[in-house]
């Protein structure tokens, strides 16, 4: 694999969780359980769209001038390189939180190493994007906390939501080939690498939330590497990308 | 605005004579531009009709996310979609500034969801019509929120101060918004043919429905008067109707797209386009319960909150939990 190869697989990875997830939460717009969610809600949607356009308007550029919109909108499954995790469905309120809350603690981390990223592009839509994911932490961690103790149903339903959701957690701190390149060129540091700080930033938060984390350390694989996704991604696709695949070559 | 029908409280309008020295002296600040503040003496009929309309406009702003959330999973292109989403999250904002000003009166939001819930307090009829291609969005901001600005404009004028200020800050995003539909559904009129048809099937679907959003016609509109002299209620329904009408047809034929209405034309006259009105037969069905999504959009927002209990609850008891252990501590 050489380096743009590499380069062009890690912001795929990147841009497609910021995409897919951004796409799931947006799926709660109007439906939430007080109003005051439905605005973070769509917020965090928002966010998680814009850096969309940064990741992958850079990894178009890469690809033979393509747009951000054709890598969205144009691509099937088996080319989309986000994990797993952000695309299982929504589950109830709890699942969504639980699930922002897993990867927002991720995403925080890996987007603070990249603020120092060799490659000066990187460095600076992590710059941008990290003063947002603060706040998204920051939110899904207290939404975390709150409802696991909270009542007796609200407990339950974010054990629930996190023994469900915590076989897609591993995939996130899996080392490939890419990341090898990566972290070799002083890019991305290597996923592995973030695991320590990771498993003390949610231990800390699921000890206050009453919550208790799973034993078992076993990952669902598959998303970030392209090899075999859930059955729910081409379903969200399908929707996604209705338009631009029923009217090829219009603009919008 | 989203408020129609909205029916006065009170016998109507009263003679100076029959007002009570109380009643003189409200009128009289109203008459001198002067705001009523919560903490202010206000006849109950006032503040009865306040509740209803800007509960009826903050209800509007809920169930409007409905409509528009339709396509945010669908919209074509990224930016659209981070417009769409921004759009939706002001308007669930907008809910907010105007449940809070609600608030002042002395109405909690949850009583008032409560009433939209179950069906004793309305929210604007436009919102009960499906969004079915992509330039309805596009539709929905350049007429929807078009004739929604018509009657908010005059509104921050309005006597009661929270209102007011609402919706001062309301007009400038709702502006934005127009601004941003009428972008959407102009690429759309300049795009390929099925584009094309895809907003002009959006027009003739939403005009009318865009026109019963001022309410019936001053003929048949209820108690108009006693709101007007409140400064609740500053235009005729009517009025706002011609200038929304005067407004858009022009931008319209700029697009390219014909008015569903044969009737139409300019009246040199008058200095004011002739139009068909809309059918109000179908206005009050809407009303009613009988539009096209009604059952709908009532279930959906019966069902959010139904489904959220246990999160409320939740977040609830953890607050009890946490100025308890606060409390313990000290």
């Amino acid at each position: 694999m050489t380096r743009d190869e590499a380069f062009l697989q890690f912001l795929l990875r990147m841009g497609d969780n910021t995409l897919i997830l951004g796409h799931r939460v947006s799926e709660w717009c109007g439906h939430a359980p007080v109003l005051e969610e439905d605005i973070a809600l769509a917020n965090t949607a928002l966010d998680l769209i814009g850096q969309t356009q940064m990741w992958l308007g850079l990894a178009g550029e890469i690809d033979g001038g393509k747009s951000a919109d054709d890598l969205a909108f144009l691509r099937d499954a088996w080319d989309f390189r986000n994990v797993l995790l952000v695309e299982v469905p929504n589950g109830d309120f709890g699942r969504t939180l639980m699930r922002q809350f897993l990867f927002d603690a991720w995403h925080s981390i890996m987007l603070g190493r990249l603020m120092t990223s060799s490659d000066a592009r990187i460095a600076g839509i992590a710059a941008k994007a990290s003063k947002e994911v603060t706040y998204h932490l920051e939110r899904s961690g207290d939404t975390v906390v709150g409802l696991g103790d909270g009542t007796e149903e609200s407990h339950a339903r974010m054990q629930a939501a996190l023994e469900y959701l915590w076989p897609y957690v591993g995939e996130m701190f899996v080392n490939d080939d890419v990341d090898a390149e990566m972290a070799k060129a002083g890019i991305a540091p290597n996923p592995a690498d973030l695991r320590d700080e990771y498993d003390a930033l949610i231990g800390h938060v699921l000890a206050e939330a009453t919550l208790t984390l799973p034993e078992s350390r076993f990952a669902h694989k598959g998303g970030r590497d392209g090899r075999m996704h859930t059955e729910h991604l081409g379903h969200l696709l399908t929707q996604m990308q209705w338009l631009q695949r029923a009217y090829p070559g219009a603009t919008w | 605005m989203y408020a129609q029908m909205v029916k006065t409280a009170g016998k109507g309008l009263k003679t100076r004579e029959d007002m009570s020295d109380q009643e003189r002296a409200f009128q009289d600040k109203i008459d001198a531009d002067i705001k009523i503040e919560p903490k202010d003496w206000m006849p109950d009929d006032y503040r009865a009709t306040l509740i209803r309309q800007i509960g009826q406009h903050a209800h509007s702003e809920i169930v409007g996310q409905l409509p528009e959330g339709n396509w945010i999973t669908r919209a074509p292109t990224l930016e659209r979609k981070a417009i769409l989403l921004a759009k939706v999250q002001d308007e669930a904002g907008h809910g907010l500034y105007l449940y809070c000003a609600a608030e002042t009166l002395g109405v909690s939001r949850d009583e008032l969801t409560q009433m939209l819930l179950d069906g004793r307090m309305k929210y604007s009829s436009i919102f009960n019509y499906p969004t079915l291609n992509w330039a309805d969005i596009g539709a929905v901001g350049w007429l929807v929120d078009g004739a929604a600005i018509m009657n908010q404009v005059p509104l921050q004028r309005t006597s009661y101060g929270p209102y007011s200020r609402a919706m001062i800050r309301i007009c400038k995003e709702e502006s934005f918004h127009q601004r941003q539909g009428y972008d959407a559904i102009r690429k759309m009129a300049e795009g390929t043919p099925e584009q094309r048809r895809m907003a002009q099937d959006a027009l003739n679907r939403f005009w009318f429905p865009s026109l019963m959003m001022f309410g019936p016609s001053d003929k048949e509109s209820v108690h108009s008067a006693q709101s007007m002299a409140w400064k609740i209620k500053i235009n005729s329904n009517d009025e706002l109707r011609q200038k929304f009408v005067d407004q858009t047809v022009p931008q319209a034929e700029y697009l390219g797209l014909t008015v569903p209405d044969p009737d139409l034309k300019w009246n040199e006259d008058r200095g004011h386009y002739d139009f068909s009105e809309p059918d109000w037969p179908e206005f009050f069905d809407v009303l009613k319960g009988n539009g096209p999504c009604n059952t709908e959009r009532l279930a959906a927002r019966n069902k959010a909150w139904d489904d959220g209990k246990w999160v409320r609850d939740g977040l609830l008891a953890h607050g009890r939990k946490k100025r308890a252990r606060n409390l313990a501590a000290e």
